[in-house]
């Protein structure tokens, strides 16, 4: 079960609260996968950098981040948390490799040029994924919509992964650093709804009956 | 209440500052208070477009710098009343532009307009992202074909993320115009179909605008097409798009190739 905080302005406040419960029971957050939920931050997203900072102070790694517009967070958000990488518009997650990884549900189109980076579980987009977006999930990748931008899933060795979507228009599918681009897809699945999963060394993308 | 609209795409030469000039007269012909603002600092067009490149002396750089007053640089149009613009600079550097500068003289023409409608350069940099921060609406031009897709979908992440409302957490309204539309090169699929872009972009349509001499021909007048032909092909989609956003329900009406009276008698076999 992932815990979820609810930080809210005026952060110090907040974070003092915080304080006094871990004071009160000192391996409370220990193991177990935190998620910040940031819907009352979402006004002020110039706070979500120091928040993130002061969290790792309290050593405590979020594994998601929810309650915010993903365009939102922008660019505050420290790269180190998404694995290293720099994301230009997208959320980003640390991986403390949780016990019971949290999702992450997006409930609208990903858009050419952003990059949604969770490598805490699964990502799920109510939506499409456009030409030129990406999505990089530690997990599967769910897809309510047309993806025609890149899937990147079981990013940090699942080989189990698996991308869905409901319309495939791929520029790339990618599951444990196995990869395919869209010339190497079946044109008669194009258009149609898919899925891709591993089978050993080999990717199987395959429509549904 | 004063609405701010940025009329973006992305991709250049798609139609921008022809849309611009077009819904602004129409919507100033509606008797709205309508200003027009160029943010093509270095290579303004609106002026020509709207026929008062002679009469440009203060632009938005010299109000926000503080060397002209705002009523000394807004421009009123000849034909419609209500209509001004406010030019671009054509000489100072892009870098004269300042969000919070922007953001003052937005708020002040907030008291005087209805709708101030700021035509924004191509591009995904600072001069268009400046052209949208303040938006309450956006109207997204886009041409039938692949790369003007995408590109629009680019500047609506941009839209969802780089404006005052979203970083507030609210969201801005988005509308697609597709311009240039050429239903025989639909029809034969060289351009992309209505439907598909709509599948792509997943914003509600504003208006359809064929393409047309008649565009060109306004341009080359400066005079919007809205005024120099309203009864044109484009002028009627225009003064439909400036009524839905005003918020009016209208059907909307896919052009149509105009079939000759050879193709008429004989029917597909011509040609
Ligand atoms: N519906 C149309 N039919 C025919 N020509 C058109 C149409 N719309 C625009 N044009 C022409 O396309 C050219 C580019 O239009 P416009 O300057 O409005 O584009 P823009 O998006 O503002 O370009 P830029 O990105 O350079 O600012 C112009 O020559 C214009 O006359
Ligand atoms: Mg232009």
């Amino acid at each position: 079960m992932a815990l979820v905080l609810v930080p809210e302005a005026p952060l110090d406040d907040w974070l003092g609260g915080l304080d006094a419960q871990i004071q009160r029971s000192p391996a409370y957050f220990a193991g177990k996968p935190v998620v910040a939920d940031l819907s009352a931050l979402a006004a002020v997203p110039e706070l979500v950098a120091g928040l993130l900072e002061a969290l790792a102070a309290r050593g405590i790694r979020l594994s998601g981040i929810e309650g915010i517009e993903p365009a939102v967070t922008g660019l505050d958000l420290p790269p180190l948390l998404s694995g290293g990488r720099t994301i230009a518009e997208g959320i980003a997650a640390a991986d403390p490799a949780p016990p019971e990884p949290a999702g992450l549900l997006l409930d609208q189109p990903v858009r050419s040029g952003q990059s949604v980076v969770f490598t805490g579980g699964d990502v799920t987009v109510v939506g499409s994924v456009g030409s030129g977006a990406e999505i990089v999930a530690g997990g599967s990748i769910h897809i309510y919509g047309t993806l025609r931008g890149r899937a990147v899933a079981g990013m940090g060795g699942n080989a189990a992964a698996r991308i869905f979507c409901r319309r495939l228009e791929a520029e790339l599918l990618a599951i444990d650093g196995l990869y395919r681009t869209a010339d190497d897809i079946e044109p008669a699945l194009r258009g149609k709804p898919a899925q891709a999963y591993l089978a050993g060394e080999q990717m199987v993308v395959a429509g549904f009956e | 209440m004063a609405k701010v609209v940025v009329v973006t795409s992305g991709k250049g030469g798609v139609g921008k500052t022809t849309s611009t000039a077009a819904l602004g007269a129409a919507l100033a012909q509606a008797g709205r208070m309508v200003v027009v603002i160029d943010f093509d600092v270095g290579l303004r067009n609106l002026d020509l477009v709207m026929g008062a490149e002679r009469r440009v002396v203060y632009d938005l750089i010299n109000v926000i710098q503080g060397d002209a007053r705002l009523s000394q640089a807004l421009i009123r149009d000849k034909r419609v009343e209500t209509l001004h613009l406010l030019p671009a600079s054509q000489t100072r550097d892009k870098d004269a532009l300042t969000q919070e500068g922007v953001g003052k003289v937005i708020a002040e023409l907030r008291e005087k307009f209805d709708y101030i409608i700021c035509d924004s350069p191509a591009g995904i940099e600072r001069g268009a992202t400046h052209a949208m921060y303040h938006a309450d609406t956006a109207v997204v031009v886009t041409n039938p074909e692949v790369s003007s897709v995408r590109d629009s979908d680019r500047i609506i992440g941009l839209l969802d993320s780089k404006t005052a409302k979203a970083e507030k957490g609210e969201r801005i309204d988005k509308h697609l115009l597709l311009t240039r539309y050429h239903p025989g090169r639909a029809a034969r699929g060289e351009m992309l179909k209505v439907e598909d872009v709509l599948e792509i972009l997943s914003i509600p349509l504003l208006g359809i605008i064929p393409e047309s001499e008649e565009v060109l021909r306004a341009s080359n007048i400066g005079t919007p097409v809205t005024l120099s032909s309203p009864d044109s092909a484009p002028g009627r989609a225009y003064f439909d798009a400036a009524k839905r956003l005003q918020g009016e329900t209208l059907a909307m009406m896919v052009p149509e190739e105009k079939r000759g009276l050879m193709s008429k008698l004989f029917g597909r076999r011509v040609a």
